[in-house]
Order: structure tokens, then sequence, then C-alpha cells
């Protein structure tokens, strides 16, 4: 994944509430992902139309952070969840 | 206080054109007269959902046996479950997929019996059976919906499983579930054509490893060594009420599907309780909850909570003992009975006891196939 990447959601996946226990959920078939606080920022910033550097730019101009290491954070975050077939993007 | 289920199994029916001899249906089949109706299931998914459950499974038997199949997708996805519909596939048709894509199905989980059709169609008992398979691969792919593809693996086509994974990629799925038999009901009846050898199991463990990193963010390979070439058993189903609950076609609500099947219980039928008060107050799913039921060689164990000693099934069908350790567990007194299993099966016919209605699998083995005393003897 490279910041020019449009992530999307994997045919199957969606992010979605979990009232029951109080989180956010990644659904797949058979599979659960429970994202962290930082995660879950990230993942309701995908649309299928933001590329990553777009959500690098939202998040910088949100957080008290560098560019540099928010962008870092999130390439390692669409990285790890692409290698488990959560997300992909091109 | 009793963590929230996180997924149903939905047993619609057991009807099926197939005939595999491992089905994990029970040996007593449930006829259609005896089936839940479509309001009923309806008012089961709300309650799931509302017990905390995030998904339904919609299974069988062949859940496209039901006519009100594309309603019950509707009901499942209206009360917010994720709806996975695992099918044989070959009662699919273009207009009923896209009945059931309109009804908001979230995902198909397609069974294979092999790569091959002529040994596909042998092991499913269903002439012309993979063909049709293949035809509704495309028809899910077709339209736009996320395609699981599982294979059900055993000795009879554990060495086609290169071949099983070009089909998964070649049918456009994004996951494969290489699933070996589980040994009980039918396939317990069966076991000594089913086992794989250890060889034919490293060299498939090994296939697996490898084309997981070559396929890596192209297809998820989901695999899991199996208990009678393991030394400790699978978490299964999570743990005995922690995870999942099942409903069969008549309405019993099962801490597993194949819990049918041991004695001594008196499961809640979801016609007279509420889902809710079967899974948090029925002596059935407390009976096995938790460590408080272990014996030793559980009891203390510091994998108490990691396996949950494992299949209660499992445990039931070779030490005779639903609460006893999984078998498949070095520590259990029972263990040699898998490894005996094991070499009994390497010369044994490939003939199958396959699953018919109304007829039990006993000819090909007796009702305790492998007892303790035979072994030793
Ligand atoms: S295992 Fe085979 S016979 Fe049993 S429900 Fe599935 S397809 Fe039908
Ligand atoms: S003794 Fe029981 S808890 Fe311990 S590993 Fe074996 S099955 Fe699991």
């Amino acid at each position: 994944m490279t910041p020019g990447a449009i992530p999307r959601f994997a045919p199957g996946m969606k992010l979605r509430e979990d009232r029951a226990r109080g989180q956010w959920v990644v659904m797949g078939p058979e599979r659960m992902f429970v994202p962290d606080e930082t995660a879950l920022e990230i993942l309701r910033l995908v649309d299928g139309r933001r590329s990553i550097a777009a959500i690098v730019d939202d998040l910088a101009a949100r957080y008290d952070a560098e560019r540099g290491l928010i962008e870092t954070d999130v390439l390692a975050l669409f990285t790890d969840l692409h290698g488990r077939g959560v997300v992909t993007g091109g | 206080m009793i963590p929230a289920p996180l997924a149903l199994l939905a047993e619609l029916t057991h009807r099926c054109p197939l005939r595999c001899p491992y089905c994990s249906n029970p040996v007593a089949l449930t006829g259609p007269g005896a089936e839940l109706d479509t309001a009923t299931w309806a008012r089961v998914f709300e309650e799931a959902a509302a017990l905390g459950c995030l998904q339904v499974h919609l299974s069988g038997g062949e859940p496209m046996a039901r006519r009100d199949i594309a309603a019950l997708v509707a009901a499942a996805s209206g009360a917010g479950l994720y709806t996975n519909l695992i099918t044989a596939g070959v009662l699919l048709d273009a207009a009923k997929l896209a009945a059931l894509a309109a009804a908001g199905l979230d995902h198909v989980q397609l069974s294979v019996q092999d790569a091959e059709a002529g040994s596909a169609d042998r092991i499913g008992g269903c002439a012309g059976g993979h063909a049709r398979k293949l035809a509704a691969a495309r028809l899910v792919t077709a339209a736009g919906l996320p395609l699981t593809l599982n294979a059900v693996v055993h000795r009879q086509n554990l060495d086609r499983l290169p071949a099983l994974i070009e089909l998964a990629l070649a049918l456009g799925a994004q996951r494969l579930e290489v699933a070996h038999v589980q040994y009980y009901g039918w396939a317990l009846a069966n076991r000594a054509a089913l086992l794989p050898s250890r060889a034919q199991l490293e060299a498939a463990t090994a296939t697996v490893e490898s084309a997981r990193a070559a396929l890596k963010g192209r297809l998820v390979i989901d695999y899991v060594v199996p208990d009678y070439h393991a030394k400790r058993p699978k978490p299964c189903m999570g743990g005995w009420g922690r995870r999942f609950l099942a409903v069969s076609p008549a309405g019993l609500v099962l801490p597993c599907h194949a819990a049918e099947s041991l004695p001594g219980f008196g499961f809640p039928d979801v016609r007279r309780t509420s889902l809710r008060a079967a899974w948090e107050r029925s002596e059935a799913f407390n009976r096995f909850r938790g460590t408080g039921w272990m014996a030793p060689p559980c009891r203390g164990c510091a994998r108490a909570e990691i396996d949950w000693g494992g299949c209660r099934c499992q445990a039931f069908a070779l030490a005779g003992d639903a609460a006893a350790a999984d078998p498949a567990c070095a520590l259990s007194p029972h263990h040699a009975l898998l490894g005996a299993a094991v070499a009994e099966a390497a010369g044994a016919a490939e003939g199958f006891t396959y699953r018919e209605p109304g007829r039990l699998p006993l000819p090909k083995a007796p009702a305790a196939p492998f007892s303790a005393t035979k072994v030793k003897g």
C-alpha cells in the first residue's frame, strides 16, 4: 500500500457498530476485527474515494501530531489489513 | 456474567440433494414437516441480534431447499446480522441469487467435495453436482457477492489440495476454507475411509504454508491441523456456550450443531422459550460452560481456558463421556484411540456409507467402532 492507493473494504468486509459490547467491528465471513481507537478513526475515513494521502491529510488537520508520523501509522495499518484480506487498494 | 454470543448458526433444514459421507447433520435427520416456519426464524434472528450476535450462518442441510430463503435472508439482514449463506450450490440459479442479493445477503460460502468432477460427484453422492457448483460460483461473483470456497478434506482428496487452491483462485473466491472432516455422526461411520495419513497431512500443511505466502493479499486460506494428528484439542466452538449458538431445523437451541446427538440433555426449544433464556439460563448451556465442570486432566490444566477441554461431542464419541477431556488431547487416557484409528485407516477400503434420510450409517462400522478393549486387544 502506497500513499496514492485508494483503500476499500474487501468484498464481504464491513465496518459496523456492535452495540451489545459498546465497540465497532470490521465484520467478515467467519472473521471479525476489533479496531483500536486510532485504527477506528482511520477506518471511518475509508470510503472508496479517498486516497491514503488524503486520509493522512484529514487526520493531520484534526490531530496534534506530525504528518510524517501519522503517515507511517496509517500505511502500516493498511499494509497489515491488506495482507489479511480486510482492505483492497490500488 | 455470561458473555454474549457472537454468531448464530441457523440450520434451516436437513434436506439436501447431496449425500456427503461426512455430513455434520445428525444421524437422525429432521423431516421437512418439523421445520420452523418463516415467522419463527424471523423472531430467532431478532432475538439473536438483541442478544449480541453479529453474524448469522444460514446453513443446513441445503438452505436453498427452503422456498422462503429470500425472506429469511431479508429477516436476518433486517435484524442487523451479517448474513452468510452456507450452500452446496447445486440449487442456485441467477434469479434466486438476485433475490438473495436484493434481500441483503452479505456473503456466500460454497462447498466443493474435490477439485475433480468425477471424484467430487462420487464423494458428494450427487451426479453432475460439481459442474453445477462451478456454475453457481460464477453466478455468485457475477452478482458482486463475496465468495468463500469451502473444501472439506480427507484421505481421498487431500492430495489435490494444490488443485483446490487453484480452483478457489479461478472461481474468484477471496477466501478458501480447508476444513478437515470432524469425526462424529456420519463421519465417524466413514472414518476408516476418510482419515488421512501423517505423510498426506504434512504435505498439505506445507502446501498451505507456501500458498499463504505466495497469495498474500489475494486469497485468505483458513486451515487447522486436524485432531487425529494433534497433541492438543481445538477450542471447539470457542468453548461451550461462550461464542456461538445453533438452532436446529426443528427449533432446538444448541451450543454446537452436533450437540443434538449427545444423550442426557434437554435442549431448549425456541418455540417455547426465548433465545436469551436458552443462552443464559438453560441447564444445557450451563452444563459445560466455563471450567467448573471439568475433571482431571482438564481441571487445573494451564490450557483449560484456552481449549476449554476440547470437543464434547468427540469426548462422547470416543471416550463415551461428554464430560471427559477431548481424546484429541495427549493428556487424555483415551488419546491412543486416535493413533489406532489412523493406523487402522491406512489399510482400509475407500467405500462410503452415504448420508441417507432415515437410514442409519451402521452397516460399515459397529456403534462404538473403536472401543477401548478392541484397541488394547
Ligand atoms: S455436508 Fe454434504 S450432504 Fe451434508 S448438508 Fe453439506 S452438502 Fe449436504
Ligand atoms: S488436559 Fe484438558 S484443558 Fe488441558 S490441554 Fe488437555 S483437553 Fe485442554
